[in-house]
C-alpha cells in the first residue's frame, strides 16, 4: 500500500519529463523509488510495536471497564491505574515470581544447553544426526508442549510420578497442584524448553574457535577445564552474551506455557507480569491496570537492553 | 587421529551412548505425546509405556473436533507468510544495499522490537482492532502473526543480501532495468535460500501463536489450533487421548514443510551468517 502512494508520483513524473533529463530531479526519483522499498517495513513496525508502546502509556491512565467496549468511553483517570496495581499484593508477587521464573530458567537452560554444546563439539558417530533430532521439540507449539508437560506431571496418572514411584523415589509429587511447587515444576519445563536452542547457538560458537587453539593448549599441558576455563569460555563471550539476552528477552514476556501448564495458579503461585497483564486486561476487561503492568514489563526489558548495550560498547572499545 | 586405536574407537561409540541417552530424555515428551495419543481409551486412567496396539480413534476424534482449526491455522500460517515476505524483502534489500540515511538505526529498530513483549503489544492492540473492526478477522490475524515473522525475516535476508556481489546489480542496470525489476528479476532469484528460510520461520511463528489467537478473537470465528487444543483441555480433561491426538496433528505441517526446505535452510543460514 505505502509502496504505490509512494513509487506512484515517481512513475507518473516519468512520463512528463522524458523528454528533458533533469539530473536532480532524477537523483530524487531514484531516492523516493528506493525509500519505497524500506517503507512498507517502516509502517509495519511503527504501526505493530511503536505504536502499541505509545498506547499502552495513555492507557494506563485510562479508566476501561467491561462497559467501555459498549460506549466507548474510556475517561482518564490521572495515577488511579497506577497505585491500585502498585497497593495489589498479587503485582508483588507477579513480579518476584518473573524474576525467579526469569532466572531459574535462564541458569538452567544455559547451563545444560553449554554442557551438550560441549559434548556436541567432540567427534563421534552419528553426532550430526543427533543433533539435528534434539531439535525436534521445536515442531510443537509451546502451548502444545505446555499441555503435554501438565499430562506428564499429573500427581496422580502422570507419568513422571508413575516413573518415580516405580524407582522408589517417592511418586506422589503435587508438581503442578501445590503453590509451593508449581513455580519450580514451570522453571523445569522451561528450561527443556530452551535447552536446544541454546545448544544450538553455543555450539556454532564453539565452531568458530580455531583447533590450533585447543591444540596450543593441549602442547601445554593445560587440563581440560583449564582449557575450557582459559580458551574456551573467553571466546565463547560474544556468543553467549547473545544467548543470554535473547533468552532474557523471551522467558521475561512469558505467558503460553504458563496459560497451558497451570493457568497461573494454583493460588496464584505461577502468576507473573505476563500472565497478570493478561488476566487483568482480557479476563477482568481492566485494559489500564492490563496496561500498568505491561508498562512495568517494558521497563525490566529496557534496563536489561541498556545493561547489555552498555556491556557491548565497551567492550568494543 | 590417522589410525584409530581400539579405545579410541570404543570411547567415540561411547559418546554415541551417551548422546542417544540424551536424545531420549528430550524427546521423551513428544513420544509421550504419540504414545498417549494411541491409547485414547486410557482416558484419566495411567498410560502403559507403549501402546498395546494401533487405535486411531483418538486421531479421528481429534479430527473431527480440530480439523477445522488446522485448516484456521493453515490459512492464517500462509496469510502471515504472504504478508511478512512482502513487506520484509523489499526493506532488506533497501536497507542492505541503498545506503539510505538512517539505515543504521532502522536495523536497530528492528532488533529493538524483539524487546517489546507480545501481550503488551496485543494490550493496545486489541484497543485498535475493536476500533478498525478487525477482531474475529481472518486479516486481522494474519497481520499479527506477519509482525512475530517481519524482524527476523528482515534482519536474516538483510544479511544475506549484503553479499551479494555488486557488479551483479549493477550489469543489470546498465542494461536499463529499474530498482523494481533489479529486485524481481535478479535479487529475489539470487536470495531464494534467504527468502525460503525466512518463510520457514515465519510460518512456525504464525503457526505456533497462540497469544494473538487467544485476545483477538472473542468468538469461534477465527481459531487456530493452538487456541482449539488449549480450551479442549478445559472441556475434555478426562479425554486425553484426543487431546494429545490433536497435538502430534498440531505439529505435521511444521514437520512437512521442514522437510521439503530442508536443503534451503541450511544454505540460507550458511549464507546468511558469512557476513
Amino acid at each position: 500500500m505505502t509502496t504505490s502512494t509512494v513509487t506512484a508520483p515517481a512513475s507518473a513524473k516519468t512520463a512528463r519529463k522524458a523528454a528533458a533529463p533533469d539530473p536532480a530531479r532524477r537523483r530524487l526519483r531514484r531516492r523516493l523509488a528506493q525509500w519505497g522499498f524500506v517503507a512498507p517495513a517502516v509502517v509495519f513496525m511503527l504501526l505493530f510495536f511503536g505504536y502499541p508502546l505509545v498506547r499502552n502509556i495513555v492507557m494506563s491512565f485510562q479508566h476501561y471497564t467491561p462497559k467501555t467496549f459498549f460506549t466507548g468511553e474510556a475517561p482518564f483517570n490521572g495515577t488511579d491505574n497506577w497505585s491500585s496495581v502498585f497497593q495489589d499484593v498479587l503485582f508483588g508477587k507477579a513480579l518476584w515470581h518473573t524474576l525467579v521464573f526469569t532466572a531459574g530458567s535462564l541458569l538452567g537452560q544455559f547451563c545444560i544447553g553449554l554442557a551438550l554444546a560441549v559434548f556436541f563439539n567432540r567427534r563421534f558417530p552419528l553426532n550430526g544426526v543427533l543433533r539435528s533430532l534434539i531439535l525436534l521439540p521445536w515442531l510443537v507449539p509451546m502451548v502444545v508442549s505446555g499441555i503435554v508437560w501438565r499430562r506428564i506431571l499429573d500427581q496422580d496418572t502422570g507419568v513422571l510420578n508413575t516413573f518415580l514411584d516405580t524407582v522408589g523415589l517417592g511418586g506422589q509429587t503435587p508438581w503442578l497442584t501445590s503453590p509451593d511447587m508449581a513455580l519450580l515444576s514451570v522453571i523445569l519445563v522451561n528450561v527443556w524448553i530452551g535447552i536446544p536452542f541454546n545448544m544450538v547457538i553455543l555450539y556454532g560458537g564453539l565452531q568458530e574457535i580455531p583447533k590450533e587453539l585447543y591444540e596450543a593448549s593441549a602442547l601445554d599441558g593445560a587440563s581440560a577445564w583449564r582449557t575450557f576455563r582459559s580458551v574456551t569460555l573467553p571466546l565463547l563471550k560474544p556468543v553467549i552474551t547473545v544467548v543470554l539476552v535473547l533468552g532474557f528477552m523471551s522467558t521475561v514476556k512469558i505467558l503460553d506455557l504458563i496459560l497451558a501448564l497451570t493457568d497461573g495458579g494454583p493460588a496464584d503461585a505461577t502468576q507473573t507480569l505476563g500472565t497478570l497483564t493478561y488476566q487483568n486486561s482480557f479476563v477482568e476487561l481492566d485494559f489500564g491496570a492490563g496496561a500498568v503492568v505491561g508498562n512495568v514489563l517494558i521497563v525490566i526489558s529496557a534496563v536489561f537492553a541498556v545493561f547489555y548495550l552498555r556491556a557491548n560498547r565497551t567492550e568494543g572499545k | 587421529m590417522a589410525a584409530d586405536t581400539p579405545t579410541a574407537s570404543r570411547r567415540r561409540w561411547g559418546s554415541t551412548v551417551a548422546g542417544v541417552l540424551v536424545l531420549g530424555v528430550m524427546l521423551f515428551p513428544l513420544y509421550w505425546m504419540l504414545n498417549t495419543a494411541l491409547q485414547p481409551e486410557s482416558g484419566l486412567l495411567q498410560v502403559d509405556p507403549v501402546p498395546g496396539g494401533l487405535d486411531l480413534s483418538g486421531f479421528s476424534k481429534a479430527l473431527s473436533d480440530q480439523g477445522g482449526h488446522l485448516l484456521t491455522s493453515l490459512l492464517v500460517s500462509f496469510g502471515a507468510v504472504a504478508i511478512c515476505l512482502a513487506v520484509s524483502a523489499p526493506a532488506a534489500y533497501g536497507l542492505a544495499r541503498f545506503g539510505l540515511r538512517g539505515s543504521r538505526t532502522m536495523v536497530f529498530g528492528t532488533l529493538i522490537t524483539q524487546m517489546v513483549p507480545g501481550i503488551v503489544i496485543a494490550n493496545a492492540l486489541y484497543n485498535s482492532y475493536v476500533d478498525l473492526g478487525l477482531v474475529n478477522s481472518y486479516f486481522g490475524l494474519m497481520l499479527a502473526d506477519a509482525s512475530l515473522g517481519i524482524p527476523f525475516s528482515i534482519v536474516l535476508m538483510r544479511s544475506f543480501m549484503v553479499s551479494i556481489p555488486g557488479e551483479v546489480l549493477e550489469a543489470a542496470e546498465i542494461d536499463g532495468a529499474g530498482p523494481v525489476r533489479v529486485f524481481l528479476r535478479v535479487v529475489l532469484p539470487m536470495s531464494r535460500n534467504s527468502l525460503i528460510t525466512s518463510g520457514l520461520f515465519a510460518f512456525l511463528f504464525a503457526w505456533s501463536d497462540f497469544m494473538f489467537a487467544l485476545t483477538l478473537n472473542t468468538t469461534d470465528d477465527v481459531k487456530p489450533v493452538t487456541l482449539g487444543i488449549y480450551q479442549y483441555i478445559g472441556a475434555h480433561v478426562g479425554d486425553w487421548g484426543s487431546v494429545m491426538a490433536a497435538s502430534v496433528l498440531s505439529a505435521v505441517p511444521a514437520a512437512i514443510l521442514l522437510v521439503l526446505a530442508q536443503k534451503y535452510i541450511a544454505a540460507g543460514i550458511a549464507g546468511g551468517s558469512v557476513k
